[in-house]
């Protein structure tokens, strides 16, 4: 699948801002006055420009709040939903804690579900695509959540859940990338079913439908080299989450820190290119491509 | 509403024979036309006259070469356009309501008004039937000529789909699959019309009529009983014969 900027910036910006109000949400912030301030300002800027910055991969965005209608059948929209549900009882629950030192227990605790909520919404988006294998499965859910779980852990500074959270997210990683590469495979999708020609024989492209490319090529038809795939993930496991995690072990000064939040968000970033770079769509067999 | 309708009061839909379809990209032609030169929005070119053209089309032809486990290759030509699925994928991941099915014909299609151009509907479409227009910035797919088989205007022999009636070798038939006479259901019953990935469970209305069985490609010799030696080793007169035509 083509990596989109607006899409990789969305679901990585949302991940981590709607992590840190789940943490916020379960009473990790500072009383109240500046240092709460810019706990709830940091959570609420990630959430809201990942927002954004989906609105910027639509092709016709004068329609978009018509997009909060279909929540009955479709995650896209249940997530436009949450979303907005989540922000606004942490909105509540920060400005009580701002303003009046107060923390509104059942609020918080509410508001950490619905982010919670929302970056599965998120996952489900991708991961109830039958027609991109390595997707479809919960492990995509699980690889969300830990990745929002670990960088939101991080920023409400719990350290020690944030070296467990980084490691684990790690292991997600890789077992998502170990299980993902032998979906397509053992899903059973092949040129010989796609086109039903199966029962003859051997199937393969003799003429591409056009000579040029197509929506379709551009979008769902990109593949990565395997060696560079291969370095990225390396990349992605080591910035991510390994390095972090040592360097928290080592120290929680604030230079140290922001060392570690630099280089997470890297491995994040690769990461996730990767994780709509390598994904495999079934509309490329009928372009001999898998 | 996103929601897939329980049934449908018709089920319309193509049959194609790739037993027929000689790849001539005649329907192709016709389905860009049908929907680039009438009223609506164009389907798009992108530098048409250029190096690099791109555009969208809802109806594309595949070639694909199949090679049997012994005998000659076989090429079959593939138009594959939206096949307007029973249980469409398209329509229930759609978060507008843009991607509906009709509920009187079953006919999938797209609201231009509600689409924001996400793109998750040819995402969810294993078969490629969608393609982001991209001058419009709205999702393009076959209508199924919904504006040509209702439409009082036409003459009563085009009120099919512009693919169907333009197809030269009548590769391409049109009809109602819920009515077990009409001509798409009696073609799928009798040349085993099949669907596309099924193992994906979208139970697609539209069918492809599979090749029939061609000929092994075996010489036949007519002179072959003819010229067959009689005996290897002659006895009798022929054997005679034979020792004294040997000895001339």
């Amino acid at each position: 699948m083509h990596p989109a900027p607006s899409v990789i910036l969305f679901t990585v910006l949302s991940g981590l801002g709607f992590g840190l109000l789940a943490f916020l949400g379960f009473g990790s912030s500072a009383a109240s006055g500046w240092p709460a301030f810019a706990h709830y300002f940091v959570a609420f800027g990630l959430a809201v420009s990942g927002l954004l910055a989906s609105v910027f991969h639509l092709g016709n965005p004068k329609n978009a709040i018509k997009a909060f209608s279909q929540w009955r059948s479709s995650w896209l929209s249940r997530e436009g939903l949450l979303a907005v549900a989540a922000l606004m009882v942490m909105g509540a629950y920060a400005l009580a804690a701002i303003f009046w030192g107060t923390s509104l227990k059942e609020i918080g605790i509410l508001g950490a579900l619905l982010s919670l909520a929302t970056v599965f919404s998120t996952s489900m988006i991708y991961a109830q695509l039958a027609t991109v294998p390595r997707w479809n499965h919960p492990l995509t859910s699980g690889l969300f959540l830990a990745f929002s779980i670990a960088g939101g852990a991080f920023l409400a500074g719990k350290f020690c859940i944030a070296i467990a959270a980084f490691l684990i997210s790690g292991g997600v990683q890789i077992a998502a990338w170990r299980f993902g590469d032998r979906r397509f495979a053992a899903r059973g999708s092949t040129m010989e079913s796609a086109t039903g020609l199966g029962r003859i024989g051997r199937v393969r492209l003799f003429e591409a439908p056009h000579t040029g490319g197509n929506y379709l090529l551009n979008e769902m038809v990109y593949q990565v080299g395997r060696k560079h795939g291969h370095r990225l993930r390396v990349i992605a496991l080591l910035s991510g989450f390994i390095l972090p995690a040592a360097l928290l072990l080592l120290s929680t000064q604030l230079p140290i820190l922001i060392l570690a939040g630099g280089l997470h968000c890297i491995g994040i970033f690769a990461a996730r290119w990767l994780f709509f770079a390598e994904a495999e769509h079934v509309v490329g067999l009928y372009y001999g491509k898998r | 509403m996103t929601d897939l309708p329980q049934k449908t009061a018709r089920k319309l839909g193509l049959v194609i024979d790739l037993d027929t379809c000689v790849g001539c990209h005649a329907c192709v032609i016709s389905c860009k036309g049908w929907n680039t030169e009438n009223y609506g929005a164009a389907l798009s070119d992108q530098d048409p006259y250029g190096a690099d053209p791109q555009g969208t089309f809802l109806n594309r032809v595949h070639s694909f070469e199949v090679q049997p486990a012994d005998g000659a290759s076989q090429t079959v030509h593939f138009p594959k356009s939206c096949l307007h699925c029973e249980d469409a994928p398209c329509v229930t991941v759609c978060p507008t309501g843009a991607s509906y099915k009709r509920v009187e014909d079953g006919i999938v299609l797209v609201n231009e008004n509600d689409c924001i151009g996400c793109g998750l509907c040819a995402w969810a479409c294993p078969y490629g039937a969608r393609e982001l227009d991209q001058t419009a910035g709205v999702m393009k797919k076959c209508t199924l000529c919904v504006d040509r088989i209702y439409n009082e205007n036409l003459p009563e022999e085009d009120r099919e789909p512009a693919c169907v009636r333009t197809c030269p070798a009548g590769a391409r038939h049109f009809g109602d699959f819920a009515d077990e006479n009409s001509n798409v259901s009696q073609l799928t019953a009798a040349r085993g019309g099949m669907d596309l990935m099924p193992e994906l469970g979208t139970k697609p209305v539209n069918k492809y009529l599979p090749p029939r069985p061609k000929d092994s490609g075996e010489e036949i010799d007519i002179l072959a009983p003819f010229l067959t030696p009689i005996s290897e080793e002659p006895r009798g007169f022929l054997g005679w014969l034979d020792k004294t035509l040997g000895k001339l």
